[in-house]
């Protein structure tokens, strides 16, 4: 009996223990707004967190006909809006393009083994940015195979003078 | 001969025009507004209210002047596109997506030589959206062709329909891309009036700016809708007319000097 009940403990202990794990993990999942981003600021997305997890590409999706059909760039749920609040930085303040490793789209992609083609097309860092130049065109020619210098038009567009789409 | 694939073609049009007409007054009766005074992004789809278009004044347009096209490349990341390594050089010039060309047209009886642009000439019955097999080439109400590129799917068609040689095919992957301009390989592409700057309210494009200001102010952008507009005035005030007029398609750019 007593054997009997000291079997029962240890497995009890065993699934509390396998318990925590999973929590543990479910805690890890989620987790990737990238800490450099402005959406680490924000208290939550567009839209309550938890709707935004599951229904982000509908969300997309409806944005992406409204722009291409309707002319309608400037709404909450554009894609541009996600890249311009979940870009990273790096130490020297450049951005890290949304789908590169380890980064807020790819990393959450990779997770949960999905793969991600927006931007095959569409831009990885927010306008006037990086390769992202809206201002430079005004600004002087461009370099033709090498990265702009942005240090004077940076903290303008980092104020929300970028472009609306 | 063309005549009754024609008459079925406008009959198709005006029944789909009458369609959207119908949904639009349904959607939102009492918002049919002037926007074009305000300089802010767009919040409400686009009508055809207005149906953007073009005058080229091909006797301003300067032998040598590239800054047209230039503006365009700028404006729309076409100077991001990259060689590809080992490419032929002269292979690459044809291939890469240009949105306005250069054309200089000879007289061989007078010698006369006439320059001008040519990209989209955005009709009215573009022949590039009737051959699209999936719709992603469109047109928008406010009278701007374009491409859906998330459901084109890279056949080309378009190019062949296009009697202006007026498309781009995205032969490589891109890997730097304007917010404003997406790109991808496998799509095709063309001039769409800077629909990005029309949406933000910024009534002008990339082209007629740099036109005007190298000096020559051969490019007039407007509202071929608005009796009072700039385009208006001015396609009245000289001779002009559509390339390829007797293909019917009723342009929405006008050259005069041609």
């Amino acid at each position: 009996m007593a054997k009997a009940m000291h079997h029962g403990g240890l497995v009890v202990i065993g699934l509390v223990g396998a318990l925590l794990a999973l929590t543990a993990a479910a805690e890890g999942v989620g987790d990737f707004v990238v800490q450099s981003s402005k959406a680490a600021q924000s208290e939550h997305c567009v839209e309550p967190t938890e709707f935004m997890r599951r229904n982000h590409m509908e969300v997309i999706r409806h944005q992406r006909d409204t722009t291409v059909y309707g002319g309608i760039r400037s709404t909450k749920h554009s894609l541009a809006g996600c890249v311009q609040c979940h870009v990273g930085y790096d130490a020297n303040h450049q951005p890290v393009p949304v789908n590169a490793d380890n980064q807020f789209c790819a990393k959450c992609h990779h997770y949960a083994a999905v793969q991600l083609n927006c931007f095959d097309c569409h831009a990885t860092v927010p306008p006037g940015e990086a390769w992202n130049h809206e201002t430079t065109a005004l600004h002087g020619p461009m370099d033709a195979g090498g990265v702009p210098q942005f240090a004077n038009v940076l903290p303008a567009i980092r104020q929300g003078e970028g472009e609306n789409q | 001969m063309t005549q009754p694939e024609d008459k079925v073609d406008r009959e198709r049009r005006s029944f789909l025009g009458a369609a959207a007409g119908v949904g639009a007054a349904s959607i939102a009766p009492g918002l049919m507004l002037h926007t074009l005074a305000e300089a802010a992004p767009r919040t409400t789809p686009v009508s055809d209210e207005h149906r953007w278009g073009m005058l080229i004044d091909t006797s301003k347009c300067a032998d040598g002047c590239q800054a047209c096209v230039d503006a365009c490349d700028r404006e729309n990341g076409l100077n991001l596109q990259a060689e590809p390594l080992g490419e032929d050089e002269l292979k690459w010039q044809n291939q890469r997506a240009t949105w306005i060309r250069k054309v200089k047209l000879q007289d061989n009886v007078s010698g006369r030589v006439t320059n001008l642009p040519l990209m989209c000439q955005h009709c009215e019955h573009p022949p590039c959206v009737d051959v699209c097999p999936t719709g992603a080439s469109f047109k928008r109400a406010d009278g701007i062709v374009m491409v859906d590129r998330h459901s084109c799917i890279g056949c080309r068609y378009c190019m062949m329909a296009c009697p202006y040689k007026a498309r781009s095919f995205i032969h490589e992957q891109v890997e730097h891309k304007l917010t404003r301009a997406p790109r991808g390989k496998g799509c095709v592409e063309s001039c769409n009036l800077c629909a990005h700057r029309l949406d933000d309210g910024r009534f002008s494009t990339a082209c007629e700016e740099a036109c005007a200001e190298e000096g020559h102010q051969a490019i007039i952008f407007g509202d071929l809708n608005d009796p009072n507009g700039r385009l208006r005035q001015a396609l009245a005030q000289q001779p002009n007319r559509q390339l390829r007029e007797e293909l019917a398609l009723n342009t929405g750019l006008r050259y005069s000097g041609v």
